[in-house]
């Protein structure tokens, strides 16, 4: 029974972009530069910032060892993925996103003990198929590498912030607190599985 | 302190009069999506009575009822929506609605107690009839994604403001007054299916 869980991620990581569809550029300008674009553009791509939040959780929840195996991979995998997408072009996706949230948000609702292997494979995938989008919209947009730069950094700040007080978190409420809000997570997912859905035209 | 007062004001002026922040972002109907998201939970006293009765009702049940029930509710209430979205029919919503209200209003007047997973059954079957009938109403030009999260949020919002009222479960008194909570809740569940009735469920 044990290795239907990974194999569970492991089908929703290799579903993901299967399902994938054309999706909208969202480069952020702010007037400061292509860094500060950068570093700014995960706050204004909720899709992206979900599916971070989500996964950051999910490693606080599972300790130290995750977490930190998180901080590192995520980022790294980002930046791999938007190198990708810059060289490979558009690959962007719209299910996929909706999907990665619904199920992040549900593993940490329910506090599901993953592996820590299981954790960072996520977290590498994640990085890797949002990277890439982001890629692409750069390469689209002819936009310069630091903008990638500067998303990294945010990514790296963020997880690092919020997976540092998951993982100092002691108290029973405030682990609850964290799994309620991974439940509130997974209920926007599913609404982006809806829009999507209504999006494609798929409804009648 | 003061310092870190005045860098935080500095930071927000210059970022308001910064125009290339409010004009970059290619896409449009955030502030409008996510302000409707926020909006809308609150927009209707049958939502508002049901899902601060869900709060009500985790509270006099405690844990793990108390977490169990705000964590269901939204995930299934989005369920809902994404049926909703995706163009699933789904008879007798404002019937659903209603009876949400009485039978959420009944347990809590009558502190039953069918067990966590008993209580999260029944609030996982009525949240569906709510997220369908939000999930359907963006209005035009809003984001959808925005609108998702605020909706979330502020029926997440309602049940923290229901399991902050039930604390009062703890002294006599509020209990009391809990179940007459309960009874007004279910009364006006009772008004909603009424009129529900009389204007043919739809």
């Amino acid at each position: 029974m044990r290795w239907r869980r990974p194999l569970s991620v492991a089908a929703v990581v290799v579903l993901a972009p299967v399902l994938a569809r054309p999706a909208d550029a969202h480069l952020t300008g702010t007037g400061l530069g292509p860094f500060y674009d950068g570093l700014v553009h995960l706050f204004f791509a909720p899709e992206d910032l979900l599916q971070v939040v989500g996964i950051t959780l999910l490693a606080g929840l599972g300790g130290a060892r995750p977490a930190r195996a998180v901080l590192f991979a995520l980022p790294a995998a980002w930046l791999a993925g938007t190198v990708a997408g810059v060289l490979v072009g558009p690959h962007t996706t719209v299910l996929a996103p909706a999907a990665a949230v619904t199920a992040l948000g549900g593993l940490v609702a329910a506090d599901a003990s993953l592996p820590a292997w299981t954790i960072t494979g996520v977290a590498i995938a994640i990085g890797v198929l949002d990277g890439g989008q982001n890629g692409a919209e750069l390469a689209g947009a002819h936009a310069s590498m630091l903008v990638a730069v500067g998303a990294v950094c945010a990514l790296f700040a963020t997880v690092s912030l919020l997976g540092g007080q998951v993982v100092s978190v002691r108290a029973p409420w405030a682990r609850i607190a964290v799994r309620v809000g991974g439940s509130w997570i997974s209920a926007i997912g599913l609404l982006m599985l809806g829009w999507s859905l209504r999006g494609n035209g798929i409804t009648t | 302190m003061r310092s870190v007062r005045r860098r935080v004001a500095s930071l927000a002026l210059v970022s308001i009069l910064l125009p290339a922040s409010a004009l970059a972002h290619v896409r449009g109907g955030e502030a409008i999506g996510l302000a409707s998201g926020l909006q809308h939970p609150v927009s209707g006293l049958d939502h508002v009575l049901a899902m601060v009765a869900v709060g009500l009702w985790g509270a006099q049940l405690g844990a793990p009822a108390i977490w169990l029930l705000p964590v269901t509710f939204p995930m299934v209430m989005a369920f809902g929506g994404m049926l909703g979205l995706a163009g699933v029919k789904l008879p007798g919503i404002e019937l659903g609605i209603a009876c949400s209200a009485i039978a959420l209003g009944v347990a809590v007047c009558l502190e039953l107690r069918p067990g966590p997973w008993g209580a999260a059954l029944l609030v996982g079957m009525f949240a569906v009839f709510h997220g369908h009938a939000h999930g359907t109403e963006l209005p035009p030009g809003a984001n959808g994604l925005l609108y998702s999260i605020g909706f979330v949020v502020a029926t997440g919002t309602l049940h923290a403001l229901g399991i902050g009222i039930g604390l009062v479960h703890r002294w006599p008194a509020g209990r009391t007054a809990l179940r007459a909570a309960g009874a007004v809740v279910a009364l006006a569940g009772a008004t909603f299916l009424w009129r529900a009735i009389a204007g043919g469920g739809a």
